[in-house]
């Protein structure tokens, strides 16, 4: 068995074994009905850690996906306010979030300003510029949003996909084709696992390195699209610490903050892990949130000293 | 000498400048078809320059480069890479997280219908592979493998088809013996298939196992080429250190007597595995014993594993009659060792630091955190140092990082002066000192061998060994082998010794 | 390297413009520049009822907590490394004094508690970091997920979900008064003093510059990496135990889920304003307070100005970016080429 595919297989069967501790626990836990409420509530967070996913595997980091969701959620519901079909405003911030994303990136390589303060600073913007925009919260009204919530395809049980989950499983699969089967994913895993190897490979830095945050920015902006499409709302609190969740879900899904090793698929499962520990958590009326945090925050803790285990050991080899 | 042979290359008067130093001076080099030709030269000889220009990293500034008779310009890597001339450096620079198909194919993946096609990138990977009779997984990582393999690998994908020229840049720097022969047969596999190979290394065994012609640099010029049967030893290694310049020895030490105090020091079979076969070193009290080697030989190694800077994995040290167990930089320097050491930016300077601060650090962690020097203190040690060495620097409280290369090196000294040792071992203390300020640090370190510091002092210039040192340790290709002391110590003396006519 | 004589006033201009303290004073100049024109009185302290009042006071006020908290990060980022769970443990240290309070403890002894907290997440951190060799961003991200938690589960402990508490001494220490100065302000200038004790009147300061200077030269020269991460780590677990203490006694409730929210964003951008760098290196205790105090400023004049303040976000965005891009070298190089191009 590939080394590789073990950091997923743990994840995947952290999460199975969540999932049938929930249904011992519970009756009706294991259902497809539950697993396809997981997909949908996170389906808007789940897709923009899978670009945030991009950013982590070539050694960056980036913190303002939370107060993307936010700033697109809010200037839909204002487009909507002025006549806008949604799919056009939709469009119009995924070009905005390909954008800005490719801004930061920019900054970060020209500059020479690390990820975390660049990307802070556009966390800061984006959620200020919300401020600016709304207050409050301000409803969609126009009726494609309400169709698109209502559409979902049945799965055998009682669950249904939802169309938010849907979206997600697409842009989810997109991911995968990028990152591994083009050049680009391909330097992507480079820069994250040597820097200046890849280089002296012939690895194209400065695009590859504006290309990554633009990508992630589109994923954000498409986060931000489905959660403003499943609430029917531009709220300008969304998104709040969200970049927390999705750096979380990057990680337990196997991928290294230290960028060059980890596979796009199990953010998906990160992500899941998470939604589903904060479902079992709510399923049993008696335990508090805390559980929550507490649950995310020790698996992460166990992901993070297997997996120092891990590369301790062929990084070692490695350097003889 | 021979006359260069038609060869797939040859590089015909080349010259290159740099602002205040030559360079390459009209340096003539040429490799056959189907040679492994050993490039030779201390430091500062040339070669990586020479290399440079060959494979487009740099512009000559004269000269002409021939392939196959046809004059070239290679302007740029990509160039010489599309001309048939492939790379293989010391550090391995590949990826070691990603899979070996993975390197191998990065950036010239086969693709289908806009995406890769990783059945096809396998194969090719593996064919790639089985040219240099390799036969692994391409699908684990890099990283698992062994050092030699990852080095293979590189070499793989340096390997295009019509690669004409590879110039292999140490590659058994990090090898061990056995490495070192699978490396070999996968050289001589290529040379039988007709590729003209440039072979840089610093280990002389090697040279004669595996080198068809040997060319020695020095000083950017080419001093000697020719067959390796029509050039022994003692002839290569007197061409790279220039022993047939005439002249006089100057010897500081003036007593024909060895130095009659207790030993402060005492290594016995200590060694690390791929770095330094195990060795026994002796220090007396006011003595000054020089380790002298060819580039690459083990200087910096022995030093680093006598002061605990590299763990060893055998044999023990004494320190004035107490072992040093778990040898550490910290704790060589709480009992009396200090060391300065030769990479001053990568190990030894705190570049934002002041110059004050760097000279009195050693010193205040063998204080403690508590016992902070006060600023008093602290300024009058970096003027006493200042003053003694002859630092130039408008104050002490500029960053170091600011000062010029030779400065930084007597900062590092300073340094180590200034923490009180009893042994002080020093690792090419004059490299980049002008020349006024050479004499100064010579005459010191005998000064200090007077006031009773025992010192080791490891120097690629022959001339500075024999002016200070009471005794020699001789190195070759990472082992001791042998000493020389006293009146015995002369140029010629180490030269014989290192090219093994003597023992 | 176009080399200019230092006494040119290019080159001088230069020098300065190199120097990063100059970046935070500057800033904090114009902010104050612009309240002078746009809001007339800005400036004006007045004392009622035996205390001061005035713009400025509630400058050094509310910067206070993240003031201390941006000393502890900016000894942590001297060693290459940083600190997200500051928040957290903001959050723990309010809950645990709850917790004490109704259980009946001697306030005095209770403040100590709250400190041995702070002091034992920093253990943790400094484990993480220091012994298992876990990266800084990575190992206190641990903290900062759970730690919230931490402090909801220990609100429950006493059957709580917001409690709340009365401390004389606590409340004293926050909110109180010296005479006409805030006692935040002298405890807060007190902790200044004490870490500037610490950092420039030990070696401890030294030792911290070398390991995130340059960790391999440090090694050399015998300092121990280990234990002088561990110090920075418990460091800043204690600053953010005080940070703890008096935002806790502000509100005088516990409330993990609010309380500091956001702090360390902004303690790491104080400390990167006043001129710190993230990959390590010097430790500017002062100017890491000048920092604080830029990023309060900026609030402060956005409520006064009339602006609505949910610009402060936006208006603090765009601050920052302008004093990194500034602080970048290959940008200001572009910006000199262009102008002195053109000027010839």
């Amino acid at each position: 068995m590939n080394e590789k595919y073990l950091p997923l297989l743990a994840t995947i069967v952290v999460f199975l074994a969540l999932f049938l501790s929930g249904g011992m626990l519970y009756k009706n836990f294991l259902s497809t009905l539950v697993l396809g409420d997981i997909l949908a509530d996170n389906a808007f967070i789940i897709t923009a850690a899978i670009g945030t996913t991009f950013v982590i595997l070539s050694g960056g980091i980036d913190l303002s996906i939370g107060s993307m969701i936010g700033f697109v959620g809010v200037v839909i519901a204002n487009l909507d306010a002025v006549g806008w079909h949604p799919l056009a405003s939709a469009a119009t911030m995924l070009a905005f979030g390909v954008l800005f994303g490719g801004l930061q990136g920019l900054i970060i390589d020209f500059c020479e300003i690390q990820p975390f303060i660049a990307t802070l600073a556009g966390l800061f913007l984006l959620r200020g510029a919300c401020f600016m925009i709304n207050l409050d919260s301000v409803p969609i009204r126009h009726p494609f949003v309400e169709s698109f919530a209502a559409l979902s395809i049945e799965l055998p049980g009682e669950g249904y996909l939802r169309s938010s989950a849907i979206v997600m499983l697409l842009s989810l699969a997109v991911a995968v084709v990028v990152a591994h089967f083009t050049r680009f994913g391909a330097n992507v895993y480079a820069i994250g696992g040597d820097r200046t190897s890849a280089q002296l490979m012939g690895v194209p830095m400065r695009q590859t390195s504006v290309a990554i945050y633009a990508l992630g920015g589109f994923y954000s902006a498409l986060g931000g699209v489905i959660y403003a499409f499943y609430t029917s709302s531009g709220y300008p609190l969304a998104g709040t610490g969200n970049e927390l969740t999705a750096i979380a879900s990057v990680v337990l899904g196997g991928t290294l903050l230290t960028g060059g090793v980890g596979m796009v698929a199990g953010t998906l499962f990160g992500g899941m892990i998470l939604g589903l520990i904060a479902t079992l958590i709510n399923f049993n009326g008696s335990l508090n949130g805390a559980w929550i945090m507490i649950a995310g925050g020790s698996l992460l803790f166990i992901f993070i000293v297997m997996q120092r285990s891990l590369v301790g050991s062929f990084r070692l080899r490695a350097t003889n | 000498m021979a006359e260069p042979s038609t060869g797939r290359i040859e590089m015909v008067g080349v010259s290159k400048a740099f602002p205040g130093v030559r360079a390459l001076d009209h340096v003539d080099f040429a490799v056959a078809a189907g040679e492994v030709h050993a490039l030779l030269g201390e430091n500062g000889a040339g070669k990586s320059t020479l290399i440079k220009i060959m494979t487009g990293a740099l512009r000559r500034d004269e000269g002409e480069i021939r392939l196959d008779g046809r004059t070239v310009e290679i302007a740029s890597p990509g160039e010489a890479r599309a001309l048939g001339i492939g790379a293989v450096y010391q550090e391995v620079n590949l990826v070691p997280t990603m899979s070996v198909t993975k390197n191998l194919t990065l950036g010239r993946q086969p693709r289908r219908f806009g995406l890769i096609s990783w059945r096809e990138a396998r194969e090719r990977a593996r064919e790639r592979l089985k040219r240099l009779n390799i036969d692994i997984d391409v699908e684990r990582p890099l990283g698992s493998y062994s050092v030699a393999v990852q080095q293979l690998v590189a070499i793989a994908r340096a390997l295009e088809e019509d690669t004409r020229v590879l110039v292999l840049d140490e590659p058994t720097a990090s090898l061990d013996a056995n490495e070192t022969q699978l490396l070999f047969s996968v050289v001589r596999d290529l040379k039988s298939r007709g590729l003209a190979i440039v072979f840089i290394t610093h280990f002389i065994d090697q040279v004669y196992e595996i080198a068809d012609r040997i060319s020695v640099l020095r000083n950017g010029r080419l001093v000697g080429v020719a067959a390796r049967e029509d050039l022994p030893p003692l002839r290569l290694i007197s061409l790279m250190l220039g022993r047939e310049l005439e002249r006089t020895e100057e010897r500081l030490v003036t007593s024909a007597l060895p130095p009659e105090g207790p030993t402060v020091l005492a290594a016995e079979g200590v060694g690390r595995r791929r770095t330094l076969a195990p060795f026994d070193l002796t220090l007396r009290q006011g003595e000054v014993v020089g380790l002298a080697g060819l580039l690459g030989s083990g200087r910096t190694e022995i030093a680093k594993l006598i002061f605990g800077a590299i763990r060893p994995d055998s044999g023990r040290v004494e320190l004035a009659g107490e072992p040093l167990t778990a040898p550490s930089p910290r704790k060589s320097l709480r009992r009396g060792m200090a060391f300065c050491p030769e990479d001053r930016k990568a190990e030894g300077l705190l570049g934002e630091l002041s110059v004050r601060e760097n000279i009195v650090l050693a010193l205040q962690t063998k204080r403690g955190w508590l016992r902070r020097l006060s600023q008093a203190e602290q300024e009058k040690l970096a003027e006493e140092m200042i003053e003694a060495l002859g630092i130039a620097t408008p104050d002490a409280d500029k960053p170091v990082g600011q000062l010029s290369g030779g400065n930084q090196q007597k900062v590092l000294l300073a340094r180590a002066l200034v923490s009180n040792p009893r042994v002080l071992i020093l690792d090419e203390p004059t490299r980049g000192i002008d020349v006024g300020a050479h004499a100064e640090i010579v005459s010191l370190i005998r000064k200090l061998s007077q006031q009773g510091l025992a010192l080791l002092v490891a120097s690629s210039e022959l001339d500075e060994l024999v002016a200070v040192s009471d005794r020699i340790a001789v190195l070759r290709d990472r082992r001791k082998i042998g000493e020389i002391a006293g009146t015995d110590i002369t140029r010629a003396a180490i030269i014989d010794t290192i090219a093994g006519a003597r023992t | 390297m176009k080399v200019e004589s230092p006494a040119s006033p290019n080159g001088r201009l230069r020098a300065i413009a190199r120097h990063r303290a100059v970046w935070p004073l500057v800033a904090l100049a114009l902010i104050f520049a612009v309240d002078g024109v746009i809001s007339p009185g800005f400036f004006h302290i007045r004392i009622v009822e035996g205390r001061l009042f005035g713009n400025l006071i509630d400058i050094l006020y509310r910067a206070t907590p993240t003031a201390i908290v941006a000393l502890g990060m900016a000894i942590v980022i001297g060693t290459k490394g940083i600190d997200l769970s500051v928040g957290s443990i903001i959050a723990i240290i309010g809950a645990v004094i709850t917790w004490r309070i109704h259980a009946g403890d001697p306030h005095f002894v209770i403040l100590l508690i709250a400190l041995g907290t702070g002091l034992l997440c920093g253990l943790w951190n400094g484990f993480l970091v220091a012994v298992l060799d876990i990266q800084p961003i990575i190992a206190t991200l641990i903290l900062m997920v759970s730690g919230r938690g931490i402090g909801l589960m220990i609100n429950l402990l006493y059957g709580g979900t917001n409690p709340s508490f009365q401390s004389e001494l606590l409340q004293g220490l926050s909110v109180g008064h010296i005479s006409l100065i805030p006692t935040r302000l002298v405890l807060g200038a007190a902790i200044f003093a004490a870490l500037w004790l610490l950092i420039r009147r030990t070696a401890l300061g030294l030792f911290l510059e070398a390991v995130g200077g340059n960790s391999a030269a440090a090694d050399l020269a015998g300092v121990d990496a280990r234990l002088v991460k561990y110090a920075a780590y418990l460091i800043c677990g204690l600053c953010a135990a005080w940070a703890g203490v008096i935002l806790a006694a502000d509100t005088h409730t516990s409330d993990p889920v609010s309380v500091g929210l956001y702090i360390e964003l902004d303690a790491i951008l104080a400390v990167v304003i006043g001129g710190g760098s993230l990959s390590g290196g010097r430790i500017y205790l002062g100017m890491t307070v000048l920092g604080a105090l830029v990023i309060q400023a900026l609030t402060t004049s956005i409520l006064t100005s009339g602006l609505p303040p949910e610009y402060n976000l936006v208006v603090k965005a765009f601050v920052v970016i302008v004093v990194l891009l500034l602080q970048s070298n290959n940008l200001r190089t572009a910006l000199y080429a262009s102008f002195s191009g053109r000027k010839r």
